[in-house]
C-alpha cells in the first residue's frame, strides 16, 4: 500500500504541480484548498504526510498545524511546508507550531521526492 | 495534464489574485486598515510569486519579491500606507499584471517603468529597513526578526539564524579531496520528545546519515527508567554515530536539518586514525547497533498494518511509540475523543477567523468549451422540444391527453434548463470594472488630470462574451471621459468644482438587460463646437435644425472628433463610432446624456445573454421574421380613424393622443415596394435607442417564443437590418430583426439593401 499524502494549498497549480510529482513517485494524494479544509481533510482521513502552503486563506498553514499538533492523532504525521519565505524566522514559527521539516518555493518535483521519501522513509 | 495547461491556470489565478490585489490597494487607499485586507494584498503577491516560481517565471518572481517585501513592511505596521505609498503599489500592481501578461503571450515590459517601481519599493521598504539598505536588488531581503512577533520558545532554541541548505547531497563534496583515507565525523544525536511529536524519526535520520557512507553506530540506553517511570512519550536514547563519508560536514548537518531544533546535536570531524578509537572517552557506555535490522526488513508479516510496522521499526525508542500508537485503528477513536476538548476549540477559532474574511465561495474550474457545448445542446434541446410540442398539437385532436401534459411539464423543464446553462456562462462585470481603474490612472497622469473612479453593481453578472468584449468599448469611453470630459484641476476649481474629478461606472439589471453607466462630472458635450466640427465635415448641413440630444448623438458618426488638439490618448483615430459598432455587435445599444457645464452620462444596454432571446415571431410579406421582445414595448391593431397621413411617404398612428410614426419593415427590408395598408396588419410599439417610439408594421403576429440565436455574420454576412437567425419549431430558419437599425432606416438612413435581398434570394 503505498504511503497517502495531503497536500494543502490554494493555488490550484502548486496543487497539481505537487500532486503530479507526488502520484509519479508512487504516492496516494489528496488535496486540500487551505487551511481550513486542509484540517478537516486531515482529521477525517488517515494520512502518511502532509504538505502544506503557510500562506493561505481560511486558516493559514502555521494555524492549521498547531490545531493539527494538537490533536493526538495527529502528532506524529509529519507535516512539510512549503514557503517562500527565505528568512528564518517564518521558518521557525512553522516549526515552533509543529512542523516537520520544510521546502522552499520553487522547488522542483525531484526535491519534492526526495523530501518525502526523507521523512516517509519510503 | 501537461505543464502547459497546469501554467494556463496559473494565470488564470494569476488574473484573480491581480483582481484581489487591485481591489484590495484601493480599500486601503479609500482608508481601509482592517488586517484582512492588507493580508489579503500580501498573499496576492505571495501566490503569484510562489506560482511564478514554480514555472521559472524569473523576472515576474523577482519582482513580486521585492513588491511583497514593501508590503510586508505594511502587513507588520512598519510602513502606513498612506496615499503616496498606494500610488507606488498600485503602479506595482499594473507592472506586476503587465509582467504576467507578458509570461503568459510573450511580449515585453516597460522595463525603465518596472526598474523604476523597483526603486521606488525598496525606498520605501529601506525607509523603515535601513540595515537592509545594501540588499541587492533581486535578491531575497530578509525581514528584520527583531519586527516578528516572538516565536513560542522552540525546545532548543540554538541556531535560528540557520543557514538554508539545499537537499541534495550530492552537491556537495565536488571540493573535498578524495583520499583513501576518508574524513571520519562523530555525531552524538540525543533526540527530545518534541522530535517525535512533530512527525520525525530517529530511524529514519539516522538511516539517511548511513547512506553518506559507511558508519557504526552505537545506542547509549543509560537513562531509560524502569518500566513503571517510563514515560512512553519521552525520548531516552542518545546516539553516537561515526561515519566516514566523502560528503563533508555540511552534509552530516543536513541530514538533522528538520530535527536540529528538537534534539541535542553535535558534529565533529575526527582525528584520520581515531575514528574508532574514541569508545572510551565517550561518556556513555555504547550498545553496538545493527541498524540494518532496522531497514533491510524483510516483507512485512501478513496482516500488520503501515502503522504497525512504523512501530515495530522505531521500538528501539519506546518514545517513538508514543506518537505512533495512537494511529493504530483501534486506538484512534478514543484519543481522538480525548482530544475534542481541544480540537473544537481550534476548529471554532479557524471557523471565527474564516468568517471575518470574506465567505469562501466553492467554484469549480470547468473549460469554457465544454459550457459551450452544453449551451448548445440544450440550445437544440429547446429547439427539439418546441418541433415535438408542435406536431403533437398538430395531430392530436385531444388537448387533455396524457402527452399534453408531459410535453408541457417538459418545456417547463427544458426552459429551467436553459436558464440553469445560460448561468453558469454570467460572470460579475467585476474584472472589467477593475480594469477601468488601472486605465483611468493611466489616462490621469499622462494628462495631469486628478480622477476618481468610483463603480457600482460590481458584482451585476452578464454573459462571459459579452464582459469580454466589453473591455475595449469601455476603456475607450473611459479614455474619452477622462480627455474630453474633464477639466483640468484649475479650471475646475475656477468653476468651483472639486478639482478631483469623478467618473463613475454603473452596471444594473434592468428588464432582461444590463444597463452599463459611465458618468463624468466634467464640462458636458460642447454643443456648438460638435455641431460646427458636423458641418465642417459634411455630417449634417449648415443650416440644419437639430435638437440637443441629436447633436449629442453626432459623436457616434465615423470620424468624429472634437479635441482641438489631438492628444496622445484619444487621437488614435479611433473614434465613438468603433465604439458604438462593438456595442451594437453585441446586441446592445449606446447613448449619451449631457449637460453642459455638468458632465455626460453614456448609457450602455445590452443582452444578458448572447445565446438566446425571447421574441415575437410575425409574418411580413409572407416572411416570418422574429422581432426581439425587449424591444417591443405594446403590440395594437390600428383603427382606419388612428392613421394620419403626414407628407408624401409618411404615415403617422395616433396612440392615446400622442403622434407615432409607422415603418412598414416589409417595405424598409425591401420585401415589397409599397406598404401594406396599416388595418390590416398589426402594430408593434418599439422604444429604439434614442428614445423616440415607432410603430412597426407587421402582416399577423405568429406567436411568443424563445429562440436560440445563429448568428448570421458567423454562417453568411452581415445583413442591415436582420441582428441574426434563428431555427423555428417546425424547422424552418427565420431571421431576427434588428430593430434600431429599421428605424434608423426609417428616419432616412436607408439600409443597404443588395444584401438583404440575396439573404432572401
Amino acid at each position: 500500500m503505498s504511503a497517502h499524502i495531503l497536500t494543502v494549498d490554494d493555488s490550484a497549480s502548486i496543487r497539481m504541480t505537487t500532486k503530479i510529482a507526488l502520484t509519479g513517485a508512487g504516492y496516494q494524494v489528496t488535496e486540500a484548498v487551505d487551511g481550513l479544509d486542509g484540517l478537516n481533510k486531515a482529521k477525517a482521513g488517515q494520512f502518511d504526510l502532509i504538505v502544506t502552503d503557510l500562506n493561505m486563506p481560511n486558516m493559514n498553514g502555521l494555524s492549521m498545524i498547531e490545531a493539527l499538533r494538537k490533536s493526538a492523532a495527529h502528532m506524529g504525521v509529519p507535516i512539510i511546508f512549503l514557503t517562500t519565505e527565505s528568512d528564518a524566522d517564518m521558518k521557525s514559527r512553522a516549526k515552533a507550531a509543529g512542523a516537520t521539516g520544510w521546502i522552499t518555493k520553487p522547488f522542483d518535483a525531484e526535491q519534492l521526492v526526495k523530501i518525502a521519501k526523507k521523512v516517509l522513509g519510503k | 495534464m501537461d505543464m502547459n495547461e497546469i501554467k494556463e491556470i496559473f494565470f488564470q489565478e494569476c488574473e484573480e489574485q491581480l483582481a484581489e490585489l487591485e481591489s484590495g490597494l484601493l480599500r486601503l487607499n479609500d482608508g481601509d486598515r482592517d488586517p484582512e485586507t492588507v493580508n489579503a494584498v500580501f498573499r496576492a503577491v505571495h501566490s503569484i510569486k510562489g506560482g511564478a516560481g514554480a514555472f521559472g517565471l524569473d523576472d515576474l518572481v523577482s519582482f513580486a519579491h521585492v513588491f511583497e517585501t514593501t508590503l510586508d513592511c505594511v502587513r507588520s505596521g512598519r510602513l502606513e500606507p498612506n496615499q503616496d505609498v498606494l500610488k507606488v503599489m498600485l503602479k506595482s500592481a499594473d507592472v506586476l499584471a503587465d509582467l504576467t501578461n507578458c509570461a503568459r503571450d510573450g511580449g515585453s515590459v516597460d522595463e525603465a517603468r518596472s526598474k523604476q517601481l523597483i526603486r521606488e519599493l525598496e525606498a520605501l521598504a529601506h525607509g523603515e529597513m535601513p540595515s537592509h539598505a545594501e540588499a541587492p536588488a533581486a535578491k531575497p531581503v530578509a525581514a528584520p526578526k527583531a519586527a516578528a512577533p516572538a516565536a513560542p520558545a522552540a525546545p532548543v532554541a540554538n541556531d535560528q539564524g540557520f543557514v538554508p541548505v539545499a537537499f541534495s547531497f550530492d552537491d556537495f563534496g565536488d571540493d573535498m579531496p578524495v583520499e583513501s583515507v576518508l574524513p571520519a565525523y562523530e555525531v552524538i544525536f540525543k533526540p527530545k520528545a518534541d522530535l517525535y511529536r512533530k512527525g520525525n524519526e530517529a530511524t529514519l535520520l539516522l538511516r539517511d546519515l548511513s547512506r553518506l557512507g559507511e558508519m557504526s553506530i552505537y545506542c547509549n540506553m543509560d537513562a531509560l527508567p524502569s518500566l513503571e517511570e517510563l514515560q512512553p512519550e519521552n525520548a531516552y536514547f542518545t546516539w553516537r554515530a561515526v561515519i566516514k563519508t566523502d560528503k563533508g560536514e555540511d552534509a552530516v548537518r543536513a541530514v538533522f536539518e528538520f530535527a536540529e531544533w528538537d534534539c541535542d546535536l553535535e558534529i565533529k570531524a575526527l582525528e584520520e586514525d581515531n575514528g574508532e578509537q574514541s569508545d572510551d572517552e565517550s561518556p556513555m557506555t555504547p550498545v553496538p547497533f545493527d541498524l540494518s535490522a532496522l531497514f533491510d526488513e524483510p516483507e512485512p508479516p501478513v496482516g500488520l498494518v503501515e502503522e504497525e510496522e512504523r512501530i515495530a521499526a522505531s521500538e528501539a525508542e519506546a518514545a517513538a511509540a508514543a506518537s505512533n500508537v495512537v494511529q493504530l485503528p483501534g486506538t484512534k477513536a478514543a484519543d481522538s475523543a480525548k482530544s475534542a476538548p481541544a480540537a473544537p476549540a481550534a476548529a471554532a477559532a479557524a471557523a471565527a477567523s474564516a468568517a471575518a474574511a470574506a465567505p469562501a465561495a466553492q467554484t469549480i474550474r470547468v473549460d469554457l468549451d465544454r459550457v459551450d457545448r452544453l449551451i448548445n445542446l440544450v440550445g437544440e434541446l429547446v429547439i427539439n422540444q418546441a418541433m415535438l410540442s408542435q406536431s403533437v398539437i398538430e395531430n392530436d385532436t385531444n388537448g387533455t391527453s396524457s402527452i399534453n401534459m408531459g410535453l408541457e411539464e417538459l418545456q417547463q423543464l427544458t426552459r429551467e434548463i436553459q436558464d440553469s446553462v445560460m448561468a453558469i456562462r454570467a460572470q460579475p462585470v467585476k474584472p472589467v470594472f477593475q480594469r477601468m481603474a488601472r486605465t483611468v490612472r493611466e489616462i490621469a497622469d499622462i494628462t495631469g488630470k486628478s480622477v476618481r473612479l468610483v463603480t457600482e453593481g460590481e458584482n451585476t453578472e452578464v454573459d462571459k462574451t459579452v464582459i469580454d468584449k466589453l473591455a475595449e468599448p469601455l476603456t475607450h469611453m473611459i479614455r474619452n471621459a477622462v480627455d474630453h470630459g474633464l477639466e483640468m484641476p484649475e479650471k475646475r476649481v475656477a468653476l468651483g468644482k472639486n478639482p478631483e474629478g469623478t467618473v463613475r461606472l454603473t452596471a444594473k439589471h434592468r428588464s432582461g438587460r444590463i444597463i452599463i453607466e459611465l458618468a463624468d462630472d466634467g464640462q458636458g458635450i460642447n454643443r456648438e463646437r460638435v455641431r460646427q466640427k458636423a458641418i465642417d465635415n459634411d455630417l449634417i448641413a449648415a443650416d440644419a435644425n437639430l435638437s440637443d440630444e441629436e447633436i449629442d448623438n453626432l459623436i457616434f458618426h465615423a470620424g468624429f472628433s472634437t479635441a482641438e488638439k489631438v492628444s496622445d490618448l484619444s487621437g488614435r483615430g479611433v473614434g465613438m463610432d468603433v465604439v458604438k459598432r462593438s456595442i451594437q455587435a453585441l446586441g446592445g445599444r449606446i447613448s449619451i446624456q449631457s449637460k453642459p457645464g455638468h458632465g455626460s452620462v453614456f448609457t450602455l444596454s445590452l443582452p444578458l445573454t448572447l445565446a438566446v432571446l425571447d421574441g415575437m415571431v410575425v409574418t411580413v410579406a409572407n416572411q416570418t421574421l422574429v422581432v426581439p421582445l425587449t424591444a417591443i414595448v405594446e403590440t395594437l391593431q390600428p383603427e382606419a380613424n388612428s392613421i394620419h397621413s403626414f407628407g408624401a411617404n409618411q404615415r403617422l398612428i395616433s396612440i392615446r393622443n400622442s403622434f407615432c410614426p409607422l415603418v412598414d419593415v416589409g417595405k424598409i427590408l425591401n420585401f415589397r415596394y409599397q406598404a401594406a395598408n396599416p388595418v390590416e396588419g398589426v402594430a408593434l410599439l418599439v422604444e429604439s435607442e434614442g428614445g423616440g417610439q415607432r410603430a412597426l408594421m407587421v402582416d399577423a403576429i405568429q406567436g411568443q417564443r424563445q429562440v436560440v440565436i445563429k448568428s448570421l455574420e458567423a454562417n453568411y454576412t452581415h445583413v442591415p437590418g436582420i441582428a441574426a437567425a434563428t431555427i423555428l419549431g417546425d424547422g424552418r430558419v427565420a431571421l431576427i430583426l434588428d430593430v434600431d437599425a429599421v428605424v434608423a432606416a426609417s428616419r432616412g438612413q436607408p439600409l443597404r439593401h443588395e444584401n438583404a435581398l440575396a439573404a432572401f434570394g
